[in-house]
């Protein structure tokens, strides 16, 4: 480019002001999409809570407890029907996926047995691991009803109850992984 | 400049994949579905675009010396504008395709048509290099994802069209490169029959 000198000044200020503009940009961009991600991400939430939770009649959403656990946080949604809690919606995660963390929405009895599990984000692979979400197989079904007091949530593999997904060990672990995370703290938020 | 020789180019003279090789590894990571594949390839044609016309826009105003971090800097500005406005209006591709959205920084095509074209030729030129390389980009990208998605999970498009399991290799890395290996035998074929 037989254009502007490299000279010292010219590059910072050059520099300068192609940074300040892409910022500037940025800013925008942020501010004009800050409303629909935050709109997205909570109508992904509350879908996640009404698929695994029974009939309720508040806003789990607005009964949130969190905790903090493994280096990241839990989420606690409460669900109730006529002032009775009929269930917890639990959102939990794993980092043991194969392509890395996700995030699952685990819906509890208050007796601590399993309604139903959903997946909330992932980045496994499509065709393996995202089998694990509920259009895609049966998999999770047979977390239903499930206890984890006596169900083992490991798979068979490792000595567990939990029947893994064919070629899919790394997710199906990381998924028994994210449901186990998420037992053991509604138990111990029980205990306190 | 033919505008049109310029703009089809892209498509399989010079089509990024399968002549110049740039940008292999979102190309070999994401398509395992067709549909991935066409998101990833919209998504680097946008920021392909965008940059070929920042960079053509200024280039008689960048010291030489600067040239890369400034081209740098217009391209990743570009990228987060991607996954900003996907994370809000596109979630479920945002997830599918993850890690590799801000990978699209340092894919070798968008950096490389900044320096090798658009500081070098018009704006209008630059711009229709960056459709015709983009385009072609995707093209590329989408019929990868269907051949692998195909062969490796039976369905097309999501659409499942057998029943029970298919060549689990496909979806995973080594059928990527053999199906991508074959891809670039046809594709070479083309062009000699077409020179």
């Amino acid at each position: 480019m037989d254009k502007k000198e490299s000279t010292f000044l010219n590059m910072l200020v050059t520099l300068f002001l192609v940074t300040l503009m892409a910022a500037g940009m940025l800013g925008g961009v942020y501010s004009l999409t800050k409303e629909p991600i935050r709109l997205t991400e909570l109508k992904r939430k509350n879908e996640a809570i009404q698929s695994v939770v029974p009939a309720f009649d508040n806003e789990p959403s607005r009964e949130m407890e969190k905790r903090y656990v493994d280096g990241d946080t839990l989420y606690f949604y409460t669900a109730r029907k006529d002032g009775n809690v009929v269930g917890t919606a639990v959102e939990t995660f794993t980092d043991q996926g194969f392509s890395g963390t996700f995030k699952l929405m685990v819906g509890f009895r208050p007796d601590g047995t399993i309604i139903d599990i959903a997946v909330i984000s992932h980045a496994e692979t499509p065709g393996l691991g995202d089998k694990m979400k509920k259009d895609k197989s049966g998999f999770s079904e047979q977390f239903a009803g499930k206890d984890p007091a006596n169900f083992d949530l490991s798979v068979r593999k490792d000595g567990g109850d939990v029947d893994a997904i064919t070629a899919a060990t790394i997710t199906s672990r990381a998924y028994c992984d994210a449901v186990q995370r998420a037992y053991d703290a509604l138990k111990e938020m029980e205990g306190e | 400049m033919n505008q049109w020789k310029n703009f089809s180019k892209g498509f399989i003279r010079e089509n990024a994949v399968f002549t110049l090789f740039l940008g292999l590894c979102p190309t070999l990571g994401v398509t395992t579905t067709a549909v991935n594949g066409l998101g990833m390839g919209i998504a680097t044609t946008f920021v392909l675009v965008m940059s070929n016309l920042v960079v053509s826009l200024i280039k008689n105003l960048i010291p030489n010396k600067v040239r890369i971090p400034c081209f740098i800097v217009i391209i990743a500005s570009f990228v987060t504008v991607v996954e900003l406005v996907m994370k809000g209006y596109a979630p479920v591709l945002f997830d599918a395709l993850g890690i590799f959205i801000p990978l699209i920084v340092v894919n070798c095509l968008v950096l490389g048509r900044a320096e090798a074209f658009a500081s070098k030729n018009t704006i209008w030129s630059s711009l229709v290099d960056g459709m015709g390389m983009g385009l072609g980009f995707t093209m590329a990208l989408t019929v990868l994802g269907a051949v692998r998605e195909i062969l490796g999970s039976g369905a097309f498009f999501g659409l499942k069209m057998i029943s029970g399991e298919a060549m689990l290799l496909f979806i995973l890395p080594p059928g990527a490169f053999i199906a991508l290996g074959y891809l670039i035998l046809l594709a070479n074929i083309l062009k000699e029959k077409t020179t």
